[in-house]
C-alpha cells in the first residue's frame, strides 16, 4: 500500500472519531456556557492537552521544522518566543480572566466599561485575528495535502480547503466548546506522541550525541557553523540594522501576542476554577515546550539525514522536512514499509494539527459574534441565551463559508506573514486593553475603545506598507510595489502605539467608575462572583 | 449561575487590609517577574540579531553558546512557572479562599447583599 492511502486511511479515522466525539458532545450541550465554555468542567489536565492541541498548528510543527531544516538556528529563535509568551499568560492574565469573564475576551474589557462601544471593538478585533490565522492555516491545509498526498491539480487543492473548512464547521456548530475542546486533546496527543516517537529514532541514530546530529546537520546544509547559529533567515547580515530590528520586532509580537489571542484567552473559561486555570497553563507550558525541543531534533535531523537540498526540492518553505525525516528514519530502521508507515502516521498528524486549530479559531470568532455584536451591540443585551447560541451556531457556518471563500481565492497567494500579523494584532490591540482592564483603576471605556483600535489599526497599516505585501519577490503581490517601510513585522511600532493610545484615551476622557474597579479587583483575584462550572 | 453581589461588598472587601495584602503578595512577585523574564528573553532576542560571534562560540563539540542560550530560556520558563505555582498555592489561594468564603457566608445570612 503507497503511503498516500495509509494516510488518507488514518486520517479518515482521525476524522470518524473526532465526528463520534462531536455528535456525543452536541446531546451534551444545552446551555450557553456548555457551548461557549464546554461547561466550565474540564479538569486542569485536560484543558492543558487542549491549550497545545489549540496553540501548536501546523505553522509550528511543520513550520518550525521546516525552517531549522532550511535555515538552521533561526526557527528555534520562533518556538522561544511562541514558549516564553505562555508565562505572561500565565503570571497576569489567565487566572484573574477566569474570574472575571464569562464567555470572550470582551467580557472582561467591558466589565466596568459602557459596553456597546468596547463590546464592537473586541468583537471586530476578535474576529480579524482570527480570520487572518484561520486564512493562513487553511491556505497551508491546500498546499500540504498536495505535498503529503501526491495531489498537485488546483482542483485537488480547493476541495482541501473545502473539506477541511466542512470539518471544522461541524466539528463548531455541533460540538461547540465541549467537542472542540475534545477534538483539541485527541490532536495534541497524536502529535506528542508523533513527534516523540520519530524524535528517538532520529536520536538513536546518532547514539543520543546531540554533538554529533548538530555536526552532521552543520555540514549537510553547506553552511557550515553559521547553520548552528541565528541569522540565515531572520535580520541576515545583508539585510542590515533593519533586517536585525525587524527580527527584535517579530520577537515582541511573539512574546506578547499569545495572551491577546482570542482563541486562547477562551480556553480559560472551559474550568471551574482560577486554581485549575493555573494548573491547565502549566501543562499548557510543559507540554508546549517539550514540543518545541522535539522540533529541534526533528529540524536539525531532517538536515542532517535528508538534506537541506532534498527537503529546499521537495517544498521550498521546508514543510515536508518532518515528513520525509520521519520516511528516512522508519526507512533506515525498518525497512521501507516502516518508512511508509512513518510518514504517513506523520501526515495524518499534520492534517489532525490543521483541523484542530481551525476549528479552536471559528470557535472564537463565532462566539464573539453571537455574545459581543449580537446579544449585547445590537440587541443590547436583550437577547436570550438560547438565541445566543443558535445566533453563533449560524456565525460559525457563516464565517466558516467565508474563511473557505476567501482562502481559495488565497491559494496562489504568500499568505503565512499572517500568522504574525495575527500575534501583531493581539500584542498591540488586545494586550494592552486586557492588561489596563484587570490592574489600571483610572481605565476606562475611550481607553479600551482607543487601545483596540489603535493597536489593530497601527499594525495592519504598517503591514500593508511592508516588504510582506508588495516590493519583494516573496510578497503577497511581488509584482507590485507599493512599500515604505523596511520591516516586515510591525509590533515594535504597533505595540507602544497601542499601549500609548490607551494611555491617552484614558487621560483625555473624564470617566471613571471606583466602585466597577473595585469589583473586578476583588473578582479578579478572589474568584468572589465568579462563573461557577455547570453540573449535568 | 451567575451570584449577584451588592457592589458595596466589594468595595467594603477592597478596602480591608486582608486584600490589600493579597493584592499586594500578587503583584509585588508576578509584575517584577514579569519584567524579569522579558528582559532575559530580549537579551537573548538582541544578542541573536546583534552579537552573532559571540553567539557562535563552541562550548564543547558543536554545542555554542546560542543552543544553550535558547535552551536556558526554556528552563528559565518551567522554573519561573513552576516558581509561581508554589507562591500563588503558598501566599495567594489561602488568602483568596478565606475573602471568598467569608463573602459568600456573609449573603447567606443576609448581610452583604440586600
Amino acid at each position: 500500500m503507497s503511503h498516500e492511502a495509509l494516510s488518507t486511511i488514518l486520517f479518515l479515522i482521525f476524522v470518524a472519531v473526532t465526528l463520534a466525539i462531536t455528535f456525543w458532545a452536541s446531546r451534551n450541550t444545552r446551555s450557553a456556557s456548555d457551548f461557549y465554555a464546554g461547561g466550565r468542567s474540564f479538569s486542569g489536565l485536560q484543558n492543558g492537552l487542549a491549550i497545545g492541541g489549540d496553540y501548536m498548528s501546523a505553522a509550528s510543527f511543520l513550520g518550525i521544522a521546516g525552517i531549522i531544516a532550511l535555515s538552521g538556528y533561526d526557527g528555534f529563535l520562533y518556538s522561544i518566543g511562541f514558549l516564553v509568551a505562555w508565562l505572561v499568560a500565565l503570571l497576569l492574565v489567565a487566572e484573574l480572566m477566569r474570574n472575571s469573564g464569562k464567555y470572550t475576551m470582551a467580557d472582561v474589557l467591558a466589565f466596568r466599561m459602557s459596553p456597546r462601544p468596547v463590546r464592537t471593538a473586541a468583537g471586530v478585533s476578535t474576529i480579524v485575528v482570527s480570520i487572518f490565522y484561520l486564512l493562513a492555516q487553511m491556505v497551508g491545509a491546500g498546499a500540504l495535502v498536495g505535498l503529503l498526498l501526491g495531489v498537485h491539480s488546483e482542483a485537488g487543492k480547493i476541495w482541501t480547503i473545502i473539506a477541511v473548512g466542512l470539518l471544522m464547521i461541524i466539528y463548531v456548530v455541533f460540538g461547540g466548546m465541549k467537542g472542540t475542546t475534545w477534538v483539541q486533546i485527541v490532536k495534541a496527543v497524536m502529535l506528542m506522541v508523533g513527534a516523540a516517537l520519530v524524535t528517538l529514532l532520529v536520536l538513536g541514530k546518532f547514539g543520543f550525541n546531540l554533538s554529533g546530529l548538530l555536526g552532521d546537520a552543520a555540514a549537510q546544509s553547506g553552511k557550515g557553523d553559521a547553520f548552528l547559529n541565528a541569522g540565515l533567515k531572520y535580520g541576515t547580515e545583508a539585510q542590515g540594522t533593519w533586517g536585525k530590528i525587524d527580527l527584535i520586532s517579530l520577537g515582541l509580537a511573539l512574546v506578547l501576542g499569545t495572551a491577546g489571542l482570542p482563541h486562547v484567552l477562551i480556553r480559560f473559561y472551559t474550568v471551574p476554577t482560577a486554581r485549575d486555570a493555573r494548573k491547565s497553563v502549566m501543562w499548557g507550558i510543559g507540554i508546549i515546550g517539550v514540543f518545541y525541543l522535539l522540533t529541534l531534533v526533528l529540524g536539525f535531523g531532517a538536515a542532517a539525514l535528508v538534506g537541506s537540498k532534498t527537503i529546499a526540492e521537495a517544498d521550498k518553505a521546508g514543510n515536508t522536512a518532518a515528513p520525509l525525516l520521519a520516511q528516512k528514519v522508519g526507512q533506515d530502521i525498518f525497512g521501507d514499509v516502516g518508512g511508509t508507515i512513518l510518514l504517513a502516521v506523520i501526515a495524518a498528524v499534520a492534517f489532525a494539527t490543521i483541523l484542530a486549530v481551525v476549528a479552536g479559531l471559528t470557535l472564537a470568532s463565532s462566539s464573539s459574534f453571537a455574545h459581543d455584536l449580537y446579544a449585547h451591540v445590537f440587541k443590547r443585551g436583550g437577547a436570550t441565551e438560547r438565541q445566543e447560541v443558535v445566533v453563533a451556531r449560524i456565525a460559525a457556518f457563516v464565517i466558516g463559508a467565508i474563511a473557505i471563500t476567501l482562502s481559495i481565492f488565497a491559494q496562489s497567494l504568500n499568505v503565512a506573514f499572517l500568522v504574525s500579523l495575527a500575534f501583531a494584532v493581539a500584542a498591540s490591540g488586545n494586550l494592552p486593553a486586557i492588561l489596563y482592564s484587570l490592574f489600571w483603576k483610572r481605565f476606562n471605556t475611550a481607553g479600551a475603545v482607543s487601545a483596540i483600535y489603535g493597536g489593530l489599526i497601527s499594525a495592519v497599516v504598517l503591514v500593508v506598507f511592508s516588504p510582506v505585501v508588495s516590493g519583494a519577490p516573496t510578497a503577497m503581490f511581488p509584482d507590485a510595489d507599493f512599500h515604505l517601510i523596511p520591516l516586515s513585522n510591525p509590533g515594535i511600532f504597533s505595540i507602544p502605539i497601542g499601549f500609548l493610545c490607551g494611555y491617552l484615551g484614558t487621560v483625555l476622557s473624564k470617566e471613571y467608575n471606583a466602585s466597577k474597579y473595585a469589583e473586578i479587583e476583588v473578582r479578579s483575584l478572589t474568584g468572589l462572583g465568579a462563573e461557577k462550572a455547570t453540573s449535568h | 449561575m451567575t451570584v449577584q453581589h451588592d457592589p458595596s461588598v466589594y468595595e467594603r472587601i477592597q478596602a480591608g487590609e486582608q486584600f490589600q495584602e493579597l493584592r499586594r503578595r500578587y503583584r509585588s512577585w508576578a509584575f517584577p517577574m514579569t519584567i524579569a523574564f522579558l528582559v532575559w528573553y530580549l537579551l537573548y532576542v538582541v544578542l541573536s540579531g546583534f552579537a552573532r560571534g559571540f553567539m557562535g562560540t563552541k562550548l564543547f563539540g558543536n554545542i555554542n553558546v546560542a543552543l544553550v542560550f535558547g535552551v536556558l530560556q526554556f528552563v528559565s520558563t518551567f522554573l519561573i512557572a513552576w516558581a509561581y505555582s508554589r507562591h500563588a498555592e503558598a501566599k495567594l489561594d489561602p488568602i483568596a479562599d478565606e475573602l471568598r468564603a467569608g463573602a459568600e457566608k456573609r449573603d447567606e445570612v443576609g448581610e452583604g447583599a440586600k
